[in-house]
This record gives structure tokens, C-alpha cells and sequence, in this order.
């Protein structure tokens, strides 16, 4: 039998895997992959628990969110097309126009 | 015991596939990483008594979301990280705001480990009763209704919105210079013979 | 080491062979099939009657050059072939063909004929259909070359695009059903109506099953629907650069997708194994039907005319859709009506 902990400890190590990924990628395609690591840790957690409470809202919840991920991956990956069409990069240190 | 071992393989796929898709420079190469590590991830719920959600990621994550990455990566065909320093320096080693970044990653992620190895050996699933698919339907259509009401309308506005994000402004004049060029280059090789002279580009 | 087990894992190798050896009927039935409709006599010299002709196929393929362009990605190259082939071959374990068996008295306990029973299993084969879209994908991209990326991309865009139906379509026998099984919906297909009507699922959901077929020729990329393998337009798509082994990987893949397709069709509407003394010769039964559908897509193949890539999109949203969506909505208030 695999203890909670052990899920728990796995979904913390895949979140900070996650975050670092966000803060040390310089590729928008490659920011929004880390953010989806982000998320799907957050529902391993969520599936770990439910099955720990022994209810089935943990699964439920993991529906909402991937339907969430899923309709944010569009319009990110929406966004990453408009921007590339406007600068030929990826690269989101190009798109400073708005620093003052 | 193989409950054990399938876990620890999972979460090893799991585990390094994440790491190599933030250390990979090739994009694709990072996509098809990450669809590896939600195989695992997929493997890890099933283990854990959920086989509905282990085959919705497979189908929503892994071959709808992913795909649309795959595609958008391939159709913008965008150069590595362009400029010559990233080119030399793998991303995981530079100094400044990364290092900083990725040194606050690690903080996190002992914190976690920390926290976690102190709460004790209280995880023991229990022997119960497994939320079976058509309990999972039922709850969601009365006891989640609503917010089950509000993804539909939430797909429906991200599906237009990609679009218009993503469409070709009809009235961008830039593209119209190249856009003539074209129809003269088209028109001669139509079916009245090459163009009189005076027309071609 | 029981004897079940090891009944279990013979019904595995016996099942990866026996759809290794379906590809290569195929290929013959293709053939002469496609010759008869064309009023010609197709092959016939190797072999009595040709039959030994896929045996050449096969031995010509193995024999021929592998080639990889230099520009190719070598990696994604020689990954591609194999995601098609493993998916192809993966959705098939979990397809019930025949009732539970104790092997005239050799087993203890009744064998069922699956490879995997699980109780998702529409969910997983339409799962692994995802997945191999990925193969062609792949296909596309790491040929590194143009005719390949446009075939490869429009090819997973079709794909994508009719698995929605697909999935409207399942969902819509799933509501009659009542069980994500396949074994259960088989069993819940048998007795007859009026002593001599098949309950079968066809009769209760007619609309259901011309969308599902539909859809699975269009997710097998095969005619009408192979624009993007067209040989006029887009030389061969996204298996352009591929040759040998490779591209036999790639063959196997198409056929044996059609076979997963036709079976799975068989278990949901057809009433799979079911049939007079499906007891004991309900493989046999199984078989039949699944011939019958795939001398079906032989047929569509070679009778119509292919359509074009913007056609073959604005079907597949516009109106198999809607269809599959009004069906299951229908479907639905049916079940309520009647409560069935």
C-alpha cells in the first residue's frame, strides 16, 4: 500500500517543477508547458485526497479543472500566435513596449 | 508490492519527463515529454482507483490539448531561443532573475518535502467503497450542475475567442502588396497564355 | 502459474498474430476486391488464386532500401511509425470477440475472450484513437519536407475533427447501453424481438451507426476521406519520406485501425458475438460481421470518388455534428420516454 504522503510529496516535487519552469524558460510555448505540469500536480493531489476521503468530489474537481486547462491552453496558445505574427519571437523578453 | 513498484515507475516517468520538459531547448521534443509525463500521471491514477479520470486525461490531455500545442509549435516554426547567449548557456545555469527563480523552485520544493515528512505516517487509504463512473455522473449533474452549466459556456467562449485571437486581420494592409503580387504571378499562368509583357512584375 | 494465466497470455500472442495476419488479408481482399469491381482480374499468379501475394508484399517490403533525408529529425523519424503501429495494435486489446470460453472443458474457470476486460473500455478505445494521431503527426513534421508537413497536419485535423462525432456517436449507445463495458453491451444485445428481429443496436440507433462508420473511415484516413494521402495532390502525405519497414509500420497501422474500427462497430451495434449457439461458436459469428463491415470499407473505397480537404472539414463539423449531436439528444429523450 502506497501512504497518501507519498502522492502528496510526488505532487509537491511536479508544482515546483512546474514553477520553475515558469520562471526559468525564456519560450512562451515552453511558460505555458510548465503551467500545465502545474496543474495536472494539482489534480494528482486532488484524485490522492478524494481517494483518501473515500468520495468522489476529488474526481469531479480534476474534471472542472482539465476542462479549465483545456480552454485556457486555446486561448494562450491563441495569444502566443498573435504575438509571434506581431514580432517573429517567442522569446517574451521582446515584448517590453509597455515598460516604462 | 507491485502496487509499489508500478508507483515508483510512474512517478520516475513522471518526475524526470517534467525535468527534461523544462530543460529541453526543442519545443516539440518538450510537448511529446510532457505527453510522456501525463501518461505517467495517467498510470499513477488508475492506481489510485480512478480509471475514469485516468482515460479523460489520456483523451482530453494527452491527445486533445497536447495536440493543439503540437500543432501551434509546428505551424509557427519559431527558432530556438534566438539570441547567441541562450544559445551557449543551457537555461538552468544562467545567472541573474533564473537562477534566483529556480533557486526559489527548490526552496518550495524542500519546504514541501519538509512539511510533509513531519506530518507523520497518517496517509493509509482506506478500504472503502471506490467512486464508480455512474456515481461520479450523478454527483455532477445535481449536486455540480451548475458549474457543470458554466464549463459549457466557458468552452463555448474560449473556442470564439481562440478564434478571434488567432484569426488574420482581413484589413491588414501590410499583406496587400504581397497579396497583388501574387495575383499577377497567378494570372500568368492562367488559361488565356502567359501575360502581355507590360503587366508582369 | 494457473492455468488460466497461462491460457490469458496465449489469448495475447494469439490475438497480436491473428491481427498481423488480418493486415495481410486485407491487403489480398483489398486487392481483388478493388480488381472486381473493376471488372479485372487482380492478382493471381503467386499462389493459387494469388493468395500468397501479401506473403511477396511482405518480403518485397523487408527487402527494400531504408531510407531517412539527411534533414530529417532522426529521433522523431523513427519514432513515428511505431506510435501508429503500437496505437493500432493497443486499442484492439481491449475489444471483446467472443463470450466466455472454457476451452471444451480444458479450464476450470471460463476464459473470456479480451485481452484486458477493464470497465472503461469505449473510454480507452477512444483514448488510443487520440493517441494515434500523434504517429502521423510526427510523420509529418519529421520528414522535414513539405509535401509531408501538409499532409501530416491536415491528416491529425481530420482526425481530430471526426473524433467528436465519433464520440457522440458512442455516447449515444452508451445512453442504451447503460454500461462503459463492451462486454456488457454485448450481452445486453441478445434475444430477439418477435422471435426473429436481433435485438442489435442498429435497429434502435440506425442514424448512431451510419455516423460511427462514418467517422471511423474518416479517423482511418481511408476513401472517401484520404485527401491527405491522396497521390494526386500531396504525392503520399505524410508517409512521403518513408520506405521499408517504416512505411510497412505505417500500412499495418491503416489496416489494422480499420479492423479495431469494424470490430468495435460489430460489439456496439452489430451485437458482436451474438448469434445462433453464441455459446460456442460466437467468435465465428464475430468474424462474419466484422468481414461483412470491412468488405464494406473495401467497397466505399473503391466506388467513390474522393472528397476535397475543405469538403471533407465542412462535413465533418457541419453536418455529421449536428447529426450525431440531434441523434444523441433524441436518443435521450427516447430512453426517457420509454425508460429502457
Amino acid at each position: 500500500m502506497i501512504p497518501l504522503n507519498y502522492y502528496l510529496i510526488l505532487s509537491a516535487v511536479l508544482f515546483s517543477i512546474g514553477t520553475a519552469g515558469v520562471f526559468v524558460r525564456r519560450n512562451l510555448i515552453t511558460i505555458l508547458l510548465s503551467i500545465e505540469i502545474m496543474l495536472n500536480a494539482v489534480n494528482l493531489t486532488f484524485v490522492a485526497f478524494g481517494r483518501a476521503l473515500g468520495s468522489a468530489d476529488g474526481q469531479i474537481i480534476v474534471f472542472f479543472v482539465m476542462t479549465v486547462a483545456a480552454a485556457e491552453a486555446a486561448v494562450g496558445l491563441a495569444i502566443v500566435i498573435g504575438l509571434f505574427r506581431h514580432r517573429e519571437s517567442l522569446n517574451p523578453a521582446t515584448f517590453t513596449s509597455l515598460k516604462w | 508490492m507491485t502496487e509499489a513498484v508500478a508507483f515508483y515507475a510512474f512517478a520516475a516517468v513522471a518526475v524526470v519527463a517534467s525535468l527534461l520538459v523544462i530543460a529541453q531547448r526543442n519545443p516539440v521534443y518538450s510537448v511529446l515529454l510532457l505527453i510522456a509525463s501525463f501518461g505517467a500521471l495517467s498510470g499513477l491514477y488508475v492506481l489510485l482507483e480512478a480509471p475514469f479520470v485516468a482515460v479523460i486525461q489520456i483523451i482530453v490531455y494527452a491527445g486533445a490539448i497536447m495536440v493543439l500545442f503540437l500543432f501551434v509549435v509546428m505551424l509557427l516554426n519559431a527558432p530556438h531561443e534566438d539570441t547567441e547567449y541562450d544559445e551557449r548557456v543551457h537555461p538552468l545555469l544562467r545567472p541573474g532573475p533564473m537562477r534566483f527563480g529556480a533557486s526559489l523552485a527548490l526552496l518550495l520544493a524542500g519546504e514541501l518535502w519538509w512539511a510533509l515528512g513531519r506530518a507523520g505516517d497518517s496517509g493509509r487509504f482506506p478500504a472503502g467503497a471506490v467512486a464508480s463512473v455512474g456515481a461520479i455522473g450523478r454527483s455532477l449533474f445535481t449536486d455540480y450542475a451548475f458549474a457543470f452549466e458554466v464549463t459549457s459556456i466557458l468552452i463555448l467562449v474560449a473556442m470564439v475567442g481562440a478564434v478571434v485571437l488567432a484569426r488574420r486581420d482581413p484589413f491588414d494592409r501590410s499583406v496587400v502588396p504581397q497579396l497583388e503580387e501574387e495575383a499577377q504571378v497567378a494570372s500568368s499562368f492562367g488559361a488565356g497564355g502567359p501575360a502581355p509583357p507590360e503587366n508582369r512584375p | 502459474m494457473t492455468p488460466l494465466l497461462i491460457a490469458q497470455i496465449v489469448l495475447t500472442l494469439f490475438v497480436f498474430v491473428m491481427l498481423l495476419n488480418s493486415a495481410a488479408i486485407m491487403v489480398y481482399v483489398e486487392r481483388k476486391v478493388a480488381a472486381l469491381l473493376q471488372q479485372r482480374l487482380g492478382p493471381y499468379l503467386v499462389g493459387p488464386k494469388g493468395l500468397l501475394q501479401p506473403l511477396a508484399d511482405v518480403i518485397k517490403l523487408m527487402f527494400k532500401e531504408e531510407l531517412r533525408p539527411r534533414a530529417a529529425d532522426p529521433l522523431l523519424f523513427a519514432l513515428a511509425p511505431m506510435i501508429s503501429a503500437t496505437a493500432a495494435f493497443a486499442a484492439f486489446a481491449v475489444v471483446p470477440f467472443g463470450g466466455e470460453t472454457t476451452l471444451l472443458g480444458l479450464l476450470r474457470e471460463p476464459l473470456r475472450l479480451q485481452v484486458a476486460d477493464v470497465n472503461v473500455a469505449i473510454l480507452v478505445i477512444f483514448a488510443i484513437a487520440s493517441m494515434g494521431v500523434y504517429g502521423i503527426v510526427l510523420a509529418g513534421w519529421s520528414s522535414n519536407s513539405k509535401y509531408s508537413l501538409l499532409g501530416g497536419l491536415r491528416s491529425s485535423a481530420q482526425m481530430i475533427s471526426y473524433e467528436l462525432s465519433y464520440g457522440m456517436a458512442l455516447a449515444a449507445v452508451l445512453l442504451i447501453g447503460n454500461s462503459l463495458s463492451l462486454t456488457d453491451i454485448v450481452h445486453r444485445q441478445a434475444g430477439t424481438w418477435f422471435g426473429f428481429i436481433p435485438r442489435w443496436f442498429i435497429f434502435l440507433q440506425p442514424f448512431g451507426f451510419v455516423v460511427f462508420l462514418t467517422a471511423g473511415i474518416a479517423e482511418t484516413n481511408r476513401a472517401p476521406f484520404d485527401f491527405p494521402e491522396a497521390e494526386q495532390e500531396l504525392v503520399a502525405g505524410y508517409h512521403t519520406e518513408y520506405s521499408s519497414m517504416s512505411f510497412a509500420m505505417f500500412f499495418l497501422a491503416e489496416y489494422i485501425n480499420m479492423v479495431t474500427v469494424s470490430a468495435v462497430a460489430t460489439d456496439l451495434f452489430l451485437g458482436g458475438w451474438q448469434g445462433p449457439f453464441a455459446e460456442t461458436i460466437g467468435w465465428v459469428w464475430f468474424l462474419v460481421k466484422v468481414a461483412a463491415l470491412l468488405f464494406f470499407y473495401v467497397w466505399m473505397r473503391w466506388t467513390l470518388p474522393r472528397y476535397r480537404y475543405d469538403q471533407l472539414m465542412a462535413f465533418g463539423w457541419k453536418v455529421l455534428l449536428p447529426v450525431s449531436v440531434v441523434n444523441l439528444l433524441v436518443t435521450a429523450a427516447g430512453v426517457l420516454y420509454f425508460g429502457l
